[in-house]
């Protein structure tokens, strides 16, 4: 009789436990006293439950290393110039290498003692003489590649971590995916699109100066001199608030970067009501701009956001404070939005999208109307069966399948598991399960009293007999339940979890709860025939 | 109640070879399918592409939405009805892909918008799987079949036999092996028939015949379940690979139960025919079997009836599953020993009954 009030006592508590952590998901008000103590989180619903977006992206780290060598190439330009070595041009090759061709031979050994001093990084490969200098090839070496490829993909993820989180999504769910990937979940999002173009934006803030000698038509024509370049460039009646593109040429060399940014704003030209994005220097960039805008004064500064001119103002008179604008043809949603990517900074390198699901808030909520539904009827439809096939045990295997579902979500919600629209199949799969154990124990028990034995041992033997064929004959399920967690995706994972605990669970209700609820019959109110 | 009556006595062994040729037969149809398809249907998981599910206010036909499409350059996309008549959403399936940062629903929906209306078309999901996701996603999902076959296989060599010593070299013989084809650095196709070759080798050699029994129903099933998939062109997707493994892990059961009772039965019955045995033993247990496969699959049904578009392939292999794992039990793994002990007989190798020869 002990040994029935601690069963009954651990069921009891396996009851309470599992109200206590679905509390949190039936009723999302609970009084704050409750919150501190107690377990207050939502079952978590994957994304084609509750709707959202998943990307995965990849970063492109190639590019990373490409504009690296880029800049480098660009700061040996400048430093052969100051130590004044001639030379004819300096050149990327392909991702990783610079091609240099000085005009003097002789001038090889300075330039090696100028590439260990200054560009470490940069590995001398054989020289080849030529009529009109020497070939001097270059390459970055292999680690100093691999650590920018590393660092491009840290960074890129930083910094779409900061970009979302200042969009404010509730719940955003980025991490690293194998070695140049990046997985992001956004539940709930009402305009996937501008998250997207908000993720991807490269950001590349840069300040060149126009090349007013040149027309947009000689650069095409292949007349515009060494170092400039055509642009696209936008632009926006401020009366009419329309857009429209032109183009620009620009020399290109790059004098300063948004990497100096400290704080980028939204404001409105109260002239014409456009929203513009304020910007404020760190002291370093303050000082740069400064001396830019003091050595170029009456020409004009372009400011190019990811290749596309926004505006080439006139500088008037040399800027110190380090504050500028950028106004162009933004509508407000697209100025907030630049504004959040100048501040969280630009990306490294450019992602381009492996996968993408979207699913609508809508689909969302059917699938789980529905799932639950078939959830509820399946398990009214098996217990309508078992009372009429079991009769009275039929009500007793009811009343165990009964706590299933219940148990399970509660669980779910303790572990923290998601729960997707497989998962809702798994459940139902683990109550046809559970259904399975009752019958088999049934059987035996039905055998036994055939065979002549009284209710209370045949439940006995029935209970002994069958307990280890259902433990048995669950181990199999549960391997593929956990090779598919270590192999499946989002939703063929929550199928898994949800079957993993569903079996466990069933088990519990099917052979300890209803040899509970037999033996308390049998013992306590003494009945003497078993209708099953 | 009862259902079927406990002395209950169909002749399942005598209509073993209808059963094996039947089997044999759809497993000929499902590949024939599968050539005359140019393969299986595979998702968009598997073989790349675009799925966008769309639900349309006022009825419409997939051609006039082929044609609202057509200046998307989707090419030859596959629209499909989902759902009833009254649900108005269609499934849009096409190999386009972009790796361009930009949402594929929105473009779609612009282009239907154009032509249906504003507020008259509504994205209710949209997925756009690119070839290097594609591609794993595949792998994953060999891997996933591979170990979940090579584990239920060291398990059942454990189980079935209760011959522990043996199931234990058993054991540790495919495991060696199994690695030894994984160094080999063989794409994961080839891993699968190796392990499974290997085996039945094994069992073959050492003399398990319950075990071979199993692996080779295990085998049956997942080899029909994909061709029903095949002969009805259905969708092939990660959920439908993740269905197929759980219910052969899952229909082991009622093999287990039956063999449990056949060893049971054959050590009673020493002295008779062994084909009786068996067959008895499937009458005893049979009971449990249909009850406990009926029940699963009632339940699945409601699920595969109310559980709305989105589920309604992932039921439909679970359905499948449970259908093809109970006949298998009944009509394939009971047979294999008898055809096991008729070929070891005559070499006078038979185990199965220890004295049915004279």
């Amino acid at each position: 009789m002990k040994d029935l009030k601690w069963r009954t006592i651990l069921v009891v508590l396996v009851l309470v436990a599992s109200i206590i952590f679905l509390l949190p998901s039936i009723n999302p008000s609970l009084p704050q006293k409750w919150k501190k103590v107690m377990p207050a989180e939502k079952i978590h619903l994957g994304l084609d439950l509750q709707g959202g977006m998943h990307l995965i992206l990849e970063v492109e780290a190639e590019k990373a290393v490409s504009s690296h060598v880029n800049r480098l190439s660009e700061d040996l330009k400048d430093t052969l110039r100051k130590q004044r070595l001639a030379f004819r041009n300096v050149e990327r090759q392909g991702d990783t290498q610079i091609s240099v061709i000085l005009t003097d031979a002789a001038q090889q050994g300075e330039f090696k003692k100028i590439l260990d001093k200054d560009f470490p990084t940069l590995e001398m490969q054989a020289a080849d003489t030529r009529q009109d200098g020497v070939l001097v090839p270059l390459a970055l070496r292999d680690k100093e590649a691999q650590t920018i490829r590393k660092q491009a993909i840290a960074q890129a993820l930083e910094t779409i971590r900061n970009r979302i989180d200042q969009f404010g999504v509730s719940e955003p769910d980025i991490r690293p995916e194998g070695e140049d990937r990046i997985l992001i979940q956004l539940p709930g999002i009402q305009d996937p699109q501008r998250a997207i173009d908000l993720i991807g934006k490269t950001a590349q803030l840069e300040f060149k100066l126009v090349a007013e000698e040149v027309s947009p038509r000689e650069a095409k024509d292949g007349k515009a001199p060494a170092g400039t370049k055509v642009y696209p460039m936008s632009h926006l009646d401020p009366a009419t608030g329309r857009s429209s593109t032109d183009e620009i040429v620009l020399k290109d060399r790059t004098l300063m970067t948004g990497e100096y940014i400290t704080n980028a704003q939204v404001q409105i030209d109260h002239q014409y009501n456009n929203p513009y994005v304020s910007l404020e220097f760190d002291s370093q960039g303050a000082r740069l701009f400064e001396r830019i805008t003091e050595e170029n004064i009456k020409k004009r500064l372009a400011i190019v956001l990811d290749g596309t001119v926004y505006s080439a103002p006139v500088i008037q008179d040399k800027i110190s404070g380090g504050k500028a604008t950028i106004t162009g043809s933004f509508t407000m949603d697209e100025a907030r939005d630049l504004a959040i990517v100048l501040r969280a900074g630009a990306l490294p390198a450019p992602v381009k999208i492996l996968e993408q699901r979207t699913v609508g808030p809508s689909l969302g909520q059917d699938s789980i109307n529905k799932g639950f539904f078939a959830c509820v009827a399946g398990t009214l439809g098996i217990m309508i069966f078992m009372v009429i096939y079991y009769r009275f045990s039929g009500l007793v295997a009811c009343l165990a399948l009964l706590l299933n579902i219940p148990i399970i979500l509660s669980m779910l919600a303790l572990f923290k598991a998601t729960l997707t629209l497989p998962g809702i199949a798994g459940m139902i799969l683990t109550v046809g399960m559970a259904v399975d154990s009752c019958v088999l124990i049934f059987e035996r028990i039905r055998e036994e009293m055939r065979h002549g034995k009284t209710p209370r041992a045949s439940v006995d033997t029935g209970y002994s007999r069958a307990t280890l064929t259902i433990l048995d004959s669950n181990v199999t399920t549960l391997i593929a339940a956990l090779v598919l967690f270590q192999f499946g995706t989002g939703p063929v994972r929550g199928f898994a979890v949800t079957l993993t605990i569903g079996i466990l669970v069933s088990l519990f209700t099917a052979i300890i709860v209803t040899r509970l609820i037999f033996d308390y019959l049998l013992t306590r109110q003494r009945i003497r025939a078993l209708s099953i | 109640m009862e259902i079927i009556r406990p002395d209950i006595n169909i002749n399942f062994v005598g209509m073993r070879f209808k059963a094996l040729f039947c089997s044999g037969l759809l497993t000929i149809l499902g590949v024939a399918m599968m050539f005359a398809h140019g393969g299986l249907n595979l998702g968009i998981d598997f073989a790349g592409g675009t799925l966008i599910q769309v639900r349309f206010q006022e009825s419409t036909s997939p051609d006039a939405i082929r044609a609202a499409l057509s200046e998307l350059g989707t090419g030859q996309a596959a629209i499909q009805r989902v759902g009833s008549a009254a649900d108005n959403e269609f499934l849009i399936r096409a190999e386009h892909m972009t790796t361009a940062l930009q949402d594929l629903s929105k473009t779609v929906e612009a282009a239907l918008v154009k032509t249906y209306g504003e507020g008259k078309v509504s994205v209710r999901r949209a997925e756009m799987v690119g070839p290097k996701v594609g591609h794993d996603l595949k792998q994953k999902a060999l891997f996933a079949i591979y170990y979940t076959l090579l584990l239920i296989t060291i398990y059942i060599s454990g189980r079935f036999e209760m011959k522990w010593a043996t199931s234990a070299i058993m054991a540790v013989i495919m495991v060696s092996a199994v690695l030894l084809l994984q160094a080999l650095g063989l794409p994961v196709i080839y891993l699968i028939f190796g392990a499974l070759v290997i085996a039945l080798a094994l069992c073959w050699l050492l003399k398990l015949p319950y075990a071979l029994g199993a692996v080779v129903a295990l085998i049956h099933d997942v080899i029909i379940t994909i061709g029903v998939f095949a002969i009805f062109n259905k969708e092939f997707t990660l959920e439908v690979v993740a269905a197929i493994l759980t219910l052969a892990g899952y229909s082991l059961n009622d093999t287990i139960i039956v063999y449990d009772r056949i060893r049971e039965n054959v050590r009673k019955y020493r002295r008779e025919d062994l084909k009786k045995v068996i067959n008895d033993s499937i009458n005893q247990t049979l009971s449990r079997t249909i009850l406990t496969s009926g029940c699963t699959m009632l339940v699945v049904a409601f699920l595969f009836f109310l559980g709305g578009s989105v589920i309604h392939d992932f039921a439909f292999a679970m359905l499948i599953g449970i259908f093809v794992g109970t006949y298998s039990s009944i009509f394939i793994a009971s047979p294999l020993l008898i055809l096991y002990h008729d070929w070891t007989m005559g070499r006078g190798r038979g185990r199965v009954a220890a004295k049915s020869t004279a």
